[in-house]
């Protein structure tokens, strides 16, 4: 792979982007306040424990006024039922275990679509970033094929694979693609020239440069699109399983409308928000550790 | 901190470091040339300082020496002291540390394992016990230390200084300006050092060389004992004149066309 897109070009005048560690950076791991003066007032006159579940209370009064109007009668069950009915179908189903098997059959999908998007995007976005030939090459006829909403293709998917696992575990991979692709490219182009020059007048070699230098200093933006294309990829699995499947979550909200089950419908609901959430909290607790050595990324209190 | 120097260090040092001759070299981009016909001869273990206007070339010179660019016309020599290419290693004016490395990998950089030297040479620039923290935790001083550490565990026969201390407030820069005379003194090397601050330049070299209108304008050859320099009379006499050159671009060109004629080293 030439080099050329990395790396200014002999005697260029230097024109870098702003150092993102700058001099001040010691200031970046002081606590940070939370807010505006009044919020940080009384943030801090509530004991550590009623900070941690302060963010709770709102999502919490949500609830209690949902199950109070569904058992008062005011909330009619056809329309949303009681969270105590929605618990109750989710326990159902996980006695006769037909509910893990869904879970299974969707996590499964979502892994290996979001493995075969991420991998190639990664793939690409390397190349194109770090080879100027290969910018030429691909990156116009993937910009193009970037135009075309990838839900779009939902009706050729099932023309062409009726309803197995190829639709659904292509459609994730492609709604995975573009994001880690595009946030690849940029991450790349976005590293420090002068920290790879540094890095070839102390001799390392081009493996070396992109493992040590390329790799993790493209690595926060790309970690930025691997977090927003897990949510793209579990939308794109809503709308595959919900349009055609005969297995996983997206299956049991549309066969519980067929049989008007609104408690079913509201559990597949809870579930798909439940796993986007999870997926949030692990890209958050890679990001932590991979980017540790970025003040931004570090626990504010310390 | 501050080490205590010897105040009659002797100023002729036994050869040691890497040779350095340049023979006529130019470097224009486009239509602008920077260098023009530069000859120069660095002698082994010397300390030499590059002062000059902006844009007077002296950062390409080292970048040239340094082999980050290739110079338009002329030729560039490096002789060391043994028969294996001699190891030259820059240090800049931001430090360039990896900031996601630690402060002990970041001296490892290029040089994997060397981790007894990499600590010791931490201790030596005086961040012993700093080595796990990340560059991000340090102050600009600090990371300049760690740039220091860095370019010196490759044993370089040639050490490049482009403006290294340019960012630093004046304590830290006079902090900064003793830990590599005293480093230089402990393990000789040649130094070529860039800079703006016409005292620091003094201070520190054996010879202090003025660019202007991209080739050697003024060859200082500066012979008082190194200790007790600040504020000596000759070196603020010294001092007084180089600024004056600096400031008055019209008669300092002139001025170095009658010094060039004079005092120009000879190469050939």
């Amino acid at each position: 792979m030439p080099e050329q897109p990395l790396l200014a070009k002999d005697g260029e005048p230097p024109s870098w982007p702003a150092d993102a560690t700058g001099q001040e950076t010691g200031r970046a791991t002081a606590p940070r306040p939370a807010g505006p003066p009044a919020t940080r007032r009384i943030a801090r006159l509530l004991p550590p424990l009623g900070r941690a579940l302060a963010p709770w209370a709102v999502p919490l009064l949500v609830l209690v006024v949902w199950q109070v109007t569904a058992q008062t009668g005011a909330l009619s069950p056809s329309v949303l039922p009681a969270p105590e009915a929605v618990l109750r179908a989710g326990s159902d189903l996980a006695a006769t275990g037909e509910l893990q098997r869904y879970i299974l059959t969707s996590l499964r999908r979502i892994a290996q679509g979001f493995a075969l998007g991420a991998a190639t995007g990664l793939v690409l976005g390397f190349v194109v970033g770090m080879s100027k030939p290969a910018e030429l090459l691909l990156d116009r006829s993937l910009q193009m094929v970037r135009t075309i909403p990838h839900l779009a293709l939902v009706p050729l998917m099932i023309a062409w694979f009726g309803i197995g696992e190829e639709p659904k575990i292509l459609l994730v991979a492609l709604g995975t693609f573009f994001p880690i692709y595009l946030n690849t490219v940029t991450g790349i182009r976005g590293v420090d020239p002068k920290l790879l020059q540094l890095g070839r007048s102390y001799g390392l070699g081009r493996w070396s440069l992109i493992r040590d230098i390329a790799v993790p200093g493209a690595m926060p933006t790309i970690l930025a699109g691997i977090r927003y294309s897990l949510g793209v990829a579990w939308m794109t699995l809503v709308i595959a399983e919900t349009i055609s499947a005969d297995d996983g979550i997206g299956y049991l909200a549309q066969d519980a409308r067929q049989m008007l089950r609104t408690d079913q419908i509201v559990l597949a609901i809870v579930l798909y928000a439940l796993a986007g959430l999870l997926a949030d909290l692990l890209t958050r607790l890679i990001e932590r550790r991979v980017l540790r050595w970025h003040p931004n990324y570090r626990r504010p209190s310390r | 901190m501050a080490p205590q120097l010897p105040s009659s260090v002797p100023v002729t040092r036994p050869p040691a470091g890497a040779r350095l001759l340049l023979d006529a070299v130019g470097r224009r981009y486009g239509d602008r040339r920077v260098l023009e016909n530069l000859d120069l001869e660095v002698e082994p273990g010397s300390f030499v300082s590059f002062l000059g206007p902006s844009g007077a070339g002296k950062s390409t010179l080292l970048r040239i020496v340094a082999g980050l660019e290739r110079p338009s016309a002329g030729s560039v020599e490096l002789r060391g002291t043994g028969p294996e290419p001699v190891t030259a290693r820059m240090m800049f004016q931001e430090d360039r540390l990896l900031p996601w490395r630690s402060v002990e990998n970041n001296v490892l950089l290029g040089v994997g394992g060397r981790r007894e030297e990499a600590r010791a040479l931490l201790e030596a620039v005086g961040l012993a016990g700093r080595g796990g923290a990340w560059p991000a935790e340090l102050s600009g001083g600090q990371r300049q230390r760690v740039a220091l550490a860095r370019a010196l565990l490759h044993q370089p026969e040639l050490l490049l200084l482009d403006e290294p201390f340019g960012a630093l407030d004046a304590i830290t820069r006079i902090a900064m300006q003793q830990l590599v005379e005293r480093l230089w003194l402990d393990q000789p090397r040649t130094v070529l050092l860039v800079t703006h601050d016409v005292e620091e330049a003094l201070v520190l070299s054996d010879r202090v060389l003025v660019l202007a209108g991209g080739s050697v304008g003024r060859d200082l050859r500066i012979d008082l004992p190194r200790g007790g320099r600040r504020g000596h009379p000759r070196l603020v006499a010294w001092k007084e004149e180089i600024l004056q050159g600096l400031l008055e671009p019209a008669s300092a060109t002139k001025g170095a066309a009658r010094e060039k004629a004079g005092t120009r080293p000879t190469t050939s």
